[in-house]
């Protein structure tokens, strides 16, 4: 593809231009999934760097914790109470695996004003790990909450306990590397794709930033350590361990790693395997990346690998590998804001759909409480798989394709398929007739007189549509699709009809009659929105 | 297949809506009619055309009572259209002078007019009313899918999985204009295609995209554009439909100048290029004549009749006629009594045109009943429910069942004999006057023809014979006089007159009939 912009080298200066709901949304979209009006209203009234600071600001832990929504579990809990802490139970896991993402999601839809949701699938993404591989659903959430408490905390440390997490440790095979027999999965990926990267081949086994021997010798350093089943943790084994010094390549500075014989003694070759990959620029360039093509477009080209990336690495690498500080400096600098960037990342399927959710505020069913709530999430990730987006089920170890396959990236998850679906998913939420996972008849529901509510004056179909479209869109509309909006509200009417009509409605809110009057109109406007081209995209 | 199976098969979605040019096209699949027409002694290839009169059209200055005058002298003067210029269709019935292509098409017995139709307890709000009229339901029944649809439905309950297929390849509703329908709602998926305008209607066939910016969001949002192109399941079709479909008729008006028109002739060329689609919905909107009715109301029942009169000219010049009918309807009717501001608030029932070759031509109903001395809260009463309409043309166009009408409209209505079918009604005998096609057509002054001569057969007595232009207008009276028995001629001389269409229309023995030409300079 062509050169369609370049990042200046002032890229990284903080932004300093104009500052409010259009740029409020913007940060909103990218950092969190969808925006409210209500999120972009409390963004807007502070200062730029006020609300990069707030939304990266510390999050309490976690206290929910996935429930039994299906009949009970072992050892008599029932539905409502978690799993979490119980045995593995073969006949349980699957239900116990879908209520993880049940509520992952969950939490993913109830987010505050945080970025720690986002971060907290990007780091899934990152240390991407299928759950039916790893066939423990307490694994899994152990994981979860892993990636979720470390989000916006130390990269380097986050690599080191993933290399203890039990779910890692089977998922990379970790669990099976013995002194004398080494499995070199971990080893690899760990360099790979976790931190360093890989370079060109430059001769046969030499990846420019490490070798294959570098793979052998860090299996080595790793050997010994496996999961345990009984404290959902992991433990070392010393007579698996291989004791010898391990000599990596030139590509890492030929560095040696002294063997060591107890727990104490891997473990420190760990921490120096890390300190010697976390030494090499390529590492802090490499994830810097990663979180470029997350936040801000997959495009890196000379000018935004000189003028982006290398900025982003010496932040890193000056606050020895803290996210946030890397995550302050991308969202607050004027390349974030760059109008020709704004609206070119194609959402995600969890974008689409836990941002609609949010936006529009959809009510999902709770009529049997904790059975049907369950339901409908589950339901949705289910649309997210069907949309290519399985949460738990990254596609492999890279994670999901749209952020590393060249050349297509984010537009991969578009094709006439998906695209049809995502529509049909957005009718179904605006058209009530979205129906939760085996529950048939319990619906979705979305009162469109309330979404209308937060236009700042929902009386004036202009303003409203302006305000719907500054929502729903990255972009401004261009006026021959405002004046189509306009029609769809209001098809060959004046203005003071809708005016008329919506005083009407509000003056007897609980006139049925009155309302479906506007509601039909509304839902009809909202259909035909969501159908733009424009909300594929944030 | 029932709904909740459909949703479990994760089927592709049931509306397929595409993007061209940034708004979507909605394609609402299939073709509904088809079993029960194979079964039925009615042809299979059917249309009908809903032409939507949007804002609520004054009644009683589109069709109006002749033997009314007074009362509507003393309710309306400031809007009143003066009696020595209504066209009159009987000694009873006239239309505002500006239908004169409707009155026309009368003359040729193409046009029902359906007096007083509304709905009991009428309600004024657009929005409500509207959904009454396109859900068909109850004054105080919320019903959130379609008549159409709910028709549709029944005709095709494995809808949408299988389709297109083979036997329906095409769009089985076509909108123009704004979003889709709520009348083709059905219970389980929307059955329809909307093109948001005649504009982008022609997008799709010449395939013009808009541009986007030369930015990374603005290739992005050319991509997304890209993928919902190939969402078109029926792009193809359709765009063969409009190659083949060619219009003849000379009778259309310039693109952008009337909207209807525009629609009504892509509808025409859709049919015309073979397209299989049973129903189209076009609209016209600005009939909420609060004020200066006559500069509002006038010009846009100017642009039905030309739209119509157009569209009925292209079905003949095609060979269609037989296939086609169409009605207009609108949300409601305006008060009899006029405001301050020459205008009229908000109303109840209201005259339906029903137009087509196999229509029964004439004037079903009676004149709607005014006081002496009407006030602010008079309304027209209702003669007809409108899904008494409905109901006639599921039944006798497109050969619904009983237990089909009765799911549809979910209560048993009477029919009204307004299509003609076999057995069951005929039109009521045509007056015995002829009007011939005017040689040469069109009149080319700059070829040579100053004159053109008319010919036509009356019974005798007075006869007139006159000239109006495009938008209604009187032109020239031709003759006004008696005549007598039998064939004559008349010529016209064209030099006075501007290019363009022209109407010219014989009254005779109670009777019209009006026929069209062409004058070039």
């Amino acid at each position: 593809m062509g050169k369609l912009h370049t990042a200046t080298s002032t890229a990284m200066d903080p932004y300093k231009g104009a500052w409010g709901t259009t740029e409020a949304a913007h940060l909103t979209r990218r950092s969190m999934f969808g925006a409210t009006s209500k999120d972009i209203v409390t963004l807007a009234q502070l200062s730029m760097s006020q609300a990069v600071d707030l939304l990266l600001a510390d999050q309490p832990a976690e206290t929910s914790a996935p429930l039994v929504w299906y009949h009970y579990d072992i050892g008599g809990v029932t539905q409502g109470q978690t799993w979490v802490n119980l045995p593995y139970d073969a006949t349980n896991d699957f239900n116990r695996t879908q209520s993880l993402g049940a509520w992952w999601l969950s939490l993913m839809i109830g987010q505050k004003l945080s970025i720690r949701e986002k971060m907290t699938l990007f780091w899934h993404n990152h240390f991407a790990c299928g759950a039916a591989s790893v066939g423990d659903a307490r694994y899994s959430y152990k994981q979860c909450t892993l990636l979720r408490t470390n989000a916006l905390g130390n990269f380097k440390s986050m690599v080191k306990s993933i290399t203890f997490d039990p779910a890692m440790l089977r998922y990379l095979s970790g669990n099976k590397n013995v002194s004398g027999a080494p499995n070199e999965n971990y080893g690899r990926e760990l360099q790979e794709l976790f931190t360093i990267g890989k370079g060109a081949e430059t001769s046969t086994g030499d990846y420019t930033t490490y070798t294959e021997a570098d793979v052998k010798a860090a299996a080595r350093v790793l050997t010994g350590w496996s999961d345990d089943p009984a404290t959902v943790g992991y433990s070392f084994t010393a007579q698996h361990h291989d004791t010898t010094d391990k000599q990596f390549s030139a590509r890492y500075g030929s560095t040696v790693i002294k063997g060591g014989s107890d727990q104490a003694g891997a473990e420190r070759e760990v921490d120096d395997l890390l300190t010697m990959i976390f030494n090499e620029d390529a590492t802090a360039r490499y994830i810097s990346r990663k979180l470029y093509r997350w936040f801000v477009d997959y495009v890196i080209d000379d000018s935004v690998e000189q003028n982006v990336i290398g900025p982003l690495a010496n932040s890193l690498k000056a606050n020895n590998f803290e996210i946030k500080p890397v995550l302050a400096l991308l969202l607050k600098s004027s390349h974030f804001y760059d109008l020709a960037y704004r609206g070119c990342v194609i959402k995600t399927p969890l974008d689409y759909i836990v941002g609609s959710l949010r936006t529009l505020g959809v009510v999902m069913p709770s009529q049997e409480g904790v059975i049907t709530i369950y339901y409908g999430w589950i339901g949705l990730l289910i649309t997210g798989g069907n949309l290519q987006m399985n949460l738990l089920e990254p596609p492999n170890v890279a994670g999901w394709p749209a952020y590393y396959q060249i050349p297509e990236f984010h537009e991969i998850w578009l094709n006439a398929d998906t695209l049809d679906s995502r529509i049909k998913f957005a009718d179904d939420l605006v058209s009530n007739k979205y129906q939760i996972a085996v529950q048939t008849y319990y619906l979705s529901y979305l009162d469109p007189t309330l979404f209308a509510e937060q236009s700042s004056d929902a009386s004036q179909p202009d303003t409203l549509i302006n305000d719907w479209a500054n929502l729903l869109y990255p972009n401004p509309l261009n006026v021959d699709q405002l004046k189509t909006l306009h029609d769809t509200l209001l098809p060959g009417l004046p203005n003071y009809e809708w005016t008329a009509e919506w005083t009407n409605f509000l003056n007897n809110p609980s006139d049925a009659a009155k309302k479906q009057a506007v509601s039909t109109k509304l839902t009809t406007l909202l259909k035909y929105m969501l159908e733009l081209a424009e909300y594929q995209l944030m | 297949m029932k709904r909740r199976d459909f949703l479990k098969a994760a089927a592709p979605a049931t509306v397929l809506p595409f993007l061209v040019g940034g708004y979507s096209i909605k394609a609402f699949a299939n073709n509904p009619l088809l079993h029960s027409l194979i079964a039925s002694s009615i042809p299979a290839d059917r249309v009908l055309v809903l032409i939507q009169l949007i804002g609520g059209n004054d009644g009683l200055n589109t069709v109006i009572p002749l033997d009314r005058y007074s009362e509507i002298m003393a309710a309306r003067s400031n809007i009143a259209i003066a009696e020595s210029a209504v066209l009159k269709l009987t000694s009873t019935i006239a239309l505002n002078p500006v239908l004169s292509g409707i009155a026309g098409l009368y003359g040729e017995g193409k046009i029902a007019i359906v007096q007083n139709v509304g709905y009991p307890t009428p309600n004024f709000s657009h929005f409500r009313s509207t959904d009454i009229w396109l859900t068909g339901s109850d004054y105080n029944q919320v019903l959130e899918t379609g008549w159409i649809g709910r028709y549709l439905d029944q005709e095709y309950p494995g809808y949408p999985t299988g389709y297109p297929n083979a036997q329906m390849p095409d769009p089985v509703g076509v909108q123009i204009g704004s979003a889709v329908s709520l009348g083709f709602e059905g219970p389980t998926a929307n059955m329809g295609m909307a093109f948001s305008n005649p504009s982008s209607f022609y997008d799709i066939i010449n395939d013009t995209k808009t541009q986007t910016a030369n930015t990374r969001a603005g290739h992005e949002l050319g991509y997304v554009r890209t993928i919902g192109d190939q969402l078109q399941k029926f792009a193809v079709p359709v765009k063969d439909a409009a190659t083949k479909g060619v219009t003849k008729s000379q009778l259309w008006p310039t693109a952008n100048a009337n909207t209807l028109a525009d629609q009504l002739r892509i509808v025409a060329q859709l049919i015309a290029g073979g397209l299989k689609t049973k129903l189209y919905v076009v609209n016209l909107g600005g009939f909420d004549s609060h004020t200066n009715q006559r500069k509002g109301q006038d010009p846009l029942l100017a642009k039905v009749s030309e739209g119509i009169t157009a569209f009925q000219d292209e079905l003949r010049l095609n060979a269609l006629e037989d296939r086609v009918i169409g009605m207009t309807f609108s949300e409601f009717g305006r008060r009899i009594k006029s405001n301050d501001s020459g205008g009229t608030d908000h109303g109840a029932a209201s005259a339906m045109f029903v137009f087509g070759k196999n229509v029964v031509a004439g004037i079903h109903g009676s004149n709607p009943v005014l006081p002496a001395n009407a006030t602010v809260d008079d309304n027209i009463n209702m003669e007809f429910d409108f899904r008494q309409v409905y109901a006639s043309v599921l039944k006798e166009w497109f050969g619904a069942s009983d237990t089909e009408r009765m799911n549809t409209l979910l209560k048993d209505f009477p029919t009204i004999d307004i299509i003609q079918s076999a057995g069951v009604t005929q039109a009521p005998p045509l007056p015995s006057i002829e009007l011939s096609q005017n040689y040469p057509n069109p009149v080319s002054i700059s070829a040579g023809n100053r004159t053109t001569q008319i010919g036509f057969k009356t019974n005798g007595g007075f006869a007139r014979l006159r000239l109006y232009d495009a938008k209604g207008s009187l032109v020239q009276t031709l003759i006004d006089n008696t005549v007598p028995a039998g064939a004559r001629s008349v010529s016209l001389d064209a030099t006075g007159h501007a290019s363009g269409n022209y109407f010219y229309t014989l009254e005779a023995g109670g009777a019209r009939s009006t026929k069209t030409m062409v004058i070039l300079r």
